[in-house]
Parts: C-alpha cells; structure tokens; sequence
C-alpha cells in the first residue's frame, strides 16, 4: 500500500536546522488499522502531512501502490486515494456541510446519500445539511464532519491527525465509537490515525511509536500496549469515564 | 415585443427572466419601454416629468411579484430613470429590479436607477436587484443606482443586492427611513475585477423605537479593482442595529471598509463589524486534500462566499 523509504524532514527556526523527521522506513499494509503514537513534537502531525503532500520531505521517498508519489501534488495524492482528516478542522464561510461533501465525493451527492455519511459520524442530517461549516459549528461537531468528508471519498488509505484534539468529553466517546465501527467495518480502506489515546490505540492492528523523528518501536496492539500503557504515549482522556 | 438575444440574455441575467414573467412587469431596453404588464392589484404608469415609472401597489396585496429589469445593449446610451414603489398598508410581495448592460462599442454606457420604496404599515417586501455587464468594446459599463427606502410602522424590508460581474464603475447609494417596529434586512454580494471600481454608501436610520436593521455586505475584490464599503447604521430610538463588511482581497484589488455607526439614543444598541483577508492556505490545502486543483479550491471558496 504505502512505502516510506528514508523518509526525512527538517526545518530551519531563527538560523538553526531543526531534524524533525529522521530517516523513517515504514511499510503500511493493504486493509490494515493502524494507530500511530509518540510523545509531542515527535513528528507525528508531520509525517501525516507528508503522507498527505502537505509538507514536502527533505529527504526520501514514497511509494503508494507501486508508484512514486513523492513529487507529486496533493490534489494528484487526493486522486490517487489518500484521504487526509485536519487535526484542526477548517472552517468556510458560506460552503454548507453539503457542498463539502459533494466536494469530497466528487459529484452532485443527494440529500439521502450525504444523509447516510452524516448519520455514520453521529449527526442528523436534517439538522446540519445546509449549515455553514463556520465558526456557528463546534469543535465536536466540526471533526466529525471532517470525518464524514473522508468517508463520503472512496479512498483506499485515510489518515486521521489526531482526531480527538481539541474536542469535551461527551464527543470523544462518539469519536471513539465512530473509529470502533470504522474498525469493525467491511472494507478494504487502510486507516492510519495519529492519537496517543488509549482507546484508540486499543484497537489498532498495529502501533507505531514515533519519536524524536524516529520510530522507536512497532507492532501488534497486544504487544506494544504493556510497553507504553501509563505513559504519555498511551493516555487516557480521563480517569472517572472508565 | 421585440428584443433581440443580446437583450434576451441580460435579461437572464439581471432577473432569470427566460420567457415574460408572471404578474406585473415593465421591461426597458435601450431607453424604451420593451413590454409592460399591470394586474388588478399593481399598477404601472409612466411618469410625465421624468423619465421613469410609478408603480402603485394596493393595500392588502399578497403573493405577487413585479420585474422590472433593464438592459442596455446600445453603445453610448446614457440615462437616468426614476422609479418610485408605492406600497399599500398590509402587503407582501417580491419585486426584481436590475440592470444588465452589453457594451461591444467604444463610447461608454450608463445607466443611472434611481429608486424610491414607500412602504405602507405592516408591509412585507422582498426586493431582488442584480446588475451585469458584458461585452468587449472600450465603452465603458457605468451603474450608479441609488436606492431610497421609506417603511412605515411593523414593515419590513429583505433587500437582496447583487453585482457579481462585469460592471466597470458604480456607485450604490442606499438611503433607509425606519418608524416604529419596522426591520430592513440587506444582503449585498460585490465582486470587482480587471481595474473596476466600486462603492457602495448605506446610510440607514433607525427612528422609532423597536425598529432593527441588519446590513450585511460580502464583497471580493481581484485584480487591481477597488472597493470602498462604507455602512452606516444611525440609531435615535429604542432600536437595534448591526452592520457587517467582510471581504476577500485577491491579486493587487484594494478595499476600503467603514463600517461606522452613530448612537443618538441611550436605548441604541448598535454593532459593527469588518473583516478583510485573502483566502486562508489552510482552505485551499483542505480542498486540495479532497481533490480539487488550486484553481477549483479557489473557485469553490469565493462562489461558496458570495453566494
């Protein structure tokens, strides 16, 4: 599915180089769900926009399905299939949640196919078809219709930049239940999903430990929890809701 | 009647007229009355002194619509028209102004609207205006409509102001009255490209108490156009008033917004508020990141924006 090769990046803050990324070799399998974790500034977020063609590597290559992607764009990415959900969704004045969606679809979605992606992420589509996706939106309600624009594109690898950044507690539990059913789902999409969420990391086919630039370690979920569980790899979004 | 396509297709434009509306309707083109229509209810007569109409509405009229577009396809036509709305107590209607003009010649084309809205005791209008310009000549296409709006006790005003394209100079001067109770809404879209030229002046007073306005314009500025946004809300009553200019800059345009108000009673609660920004990179990636090349995220923005 996707070949990280020697994958590096660094950037350059008042006259000094900063390494965020490091020489990282990754192979991510076909149909897999994988949850990537590490400490802040490990580079998570940036090897996501690097995935995604947001930021271009200084180094490395990346091969998606055979084919070298590393020059190319992210709107040639995005046709490619690779989906890419924001950790801080953005906001339009004027673009309804239905024209993003029929945007992510690619044609003139109906009202009863946006429905069903909605109705996916826990939302009535009645109630949000036709809102502006600005700032009347919560941060809740916002990240789950990123979600559902990822969802709405026949993408065959989504990553997801920390999805439960930024959002009450009483979304996080929808959030997980949405990344539950995604799990449980029949398809063949690759889920990559940046999170040091215990829950989520729970039910990962594989955990990536990411840091310092570096991956560090990696393997099935039953393996790699006993090593990070209570660390700040592995957190839990609050003791009192288990 | 006879109009030609050139004159067919502005009025498509101007007021998505594609066959003679429904209702009551007087057409102008190239300075002529093209087709005029009255009901039972609406009346249209030409005034004597000036060039222009008079369009009274009887009390009590609900549910009818009158159009009154204008195109100009002539190269060098320069008019000024007077049309002043008369509108019974107690009505609700929907009333389409708007002016296209096709200027394929070199002398310059102007037409200037001048309209007066007397809108009786619990009246409810909805007033659509779009202006248009195409054509390639050198003329010049010029627009300067000034719009005067009178409302009376409990009525209320949806104005819907829109000028997407083509326009090389204008000047909107909107001018509103407001008595007890009465409530005017404005939706302005202005988009200006090439070295266009646009400004737009409303000046809305809120007299009696209870009465509210909310004045809001969304414009995009490209090129090397210019705007200048200047909304002024006047509050001496028991009133609320709020007024809104957000824009998008592009290329080398310019725009100047003043939002401005002016509280002459203790019980005014006035709000402005002004925006300008280019389009955010973080829309344009998120767009890209769904497919879109720059240009459609581009697009898709500023049509989502203005619409």
């Amino acid at each position: 599915m996707l070949e990280l090769k020697n994958i590096s990046f660094s950037a350059e803050e008042g006259g000094k180089t900063s390494e965020i990324i490091r020489g990282i070799d990754l192979d991510i399998p076909d149909n897999k769900f994988i949850v990537i974790t590490g400490p802040n500034g490990g580079g998570k977020s940036t090897l996501a926009k690097v995935i995604a063609g947001i930021v271009e590597p200084t180094g490395g290559q990346l091969i998606f399905n055979g084919t070298d992607i590393t020059n190319m764009s992210i709107t040639d990415r995005a046709k490619a299939g690779i989906g890419f959900a924001f950790q801080q969704p953005v906001r339009f004045k004027g673009l309804t949640v239905l024209d993003l969606l029929r945007i992510a679809a690619g044609k003139n979605l109906s009202v009863s196919d946006a429905c069903v992606y909605l109705s996916e992420v826990g939302l009535c589509a009645k109630d949000y078809i036709k809102r502006e996706v600005n700032a009347s939106l919560s941060g809740g309600e916002l990240k789950r219709i990123e979600i559902a624009t990822i969802m709405a594109r026949d993408v065959s690898l989504a990553v997801f930049d920390e999805p439960e950044a930024g959002i009450d507690l009483w979304s996080f539990n929808n959030l997980i239940r949405i990344f539950e059913n995604m799990r449980k789902a029949d398809d063949k999409r690759t889920v990559v999903v940046i999170s040091h969420q215990e829950r989520l990391l729970k039910i990962a086919d594989e955990i990536i430990v990411l840091s310092d630039g570096q991956v560090v370690n990696r393997g099935p979920a039953d393996e790699i929890m006993p090593l990070i569980m209570g660390s700040k790899y592995a957190q839990s979004i609050c003791p009192k809701m288990e | 009647m006879k109009i030609d396509e050139v004159q067919k297709r502005l009025f498509q434009e101007v007021a998505d007229l594609h066959e003679i509306p429904e209702g009551a309707y007087n057409l102008r083109a190239n300075g002529e009355s093209v087709g005029r229509n009255t009901t039972a209810n609406i009346d249209i007569q030409s005034k004597t002194d000036v060039s222009g109409i008079d369009i009274r509405i009887k009390a009590g009229t609900k549910n009818e619509s009158i159009h009154i577009p204008v195109v100009l396809s002539e190269s060098g036509l320069k008019e000024t028209v007077y049309n002043d709305f008369y509108v019974g107590e107690d009505c609700d209607v929907l009333i389409v102004a708007g002016c296209g003009i096709d200027n394929c010649g070199n002398q310059d084309s102007q037409h200037d609207g001048i309209h007066r809205f007397f809108v009786g005791k619990n009246s409810r209008v909805r007033y659509v205006e779009k202006h248009y310009g195409s054509g390639d000549g050198k003329g010049k296409r010029l627009l300067n409509p000034v719009t005067e709006v009178y409302m009376d006790e409990n009525s209320v005003v949806d104005m819907e102001m829109v000028q997407i394209k083509g326009v090389d100079s204008t000047e909107r001067t909107t001018v509103a009255e407001l008595k007890e109770g009465a409530k005017l809404n404005v939706r302005e879209r202005l988009m200006t490209h090439g070295d266009q030229k646009a400004y737009s002046i409303y000046r809305v007073s809120l007299n009696g108490d209870g009465s509210s306005a909310d004045v809001v314009s969304r414009s995009v500025a490209r090129d090397t156009s210019y705007q200048k946004l200047d909304l002024c809300v006047n509050g001496n009553a028991a009133c609320s008033g709020h007024t809104e200019c957000d824009s998008i800059i592009m290329d080398n345009g310019k725009i100047l917004a003043v939002p401005s108000l002016e509280a002459n009673s203790v019980d005014a609660a006035l709000v402005h508020e002004a925006a300008i920004g280019k389009i955010a990179g973080e829309q344009l990636i998120k767009l890209m990141t769904l497919g879109l090349t720059e240009a459609e995220a581009e697009e898709q923005i500023i049509n989502g924006f203005l619409k």
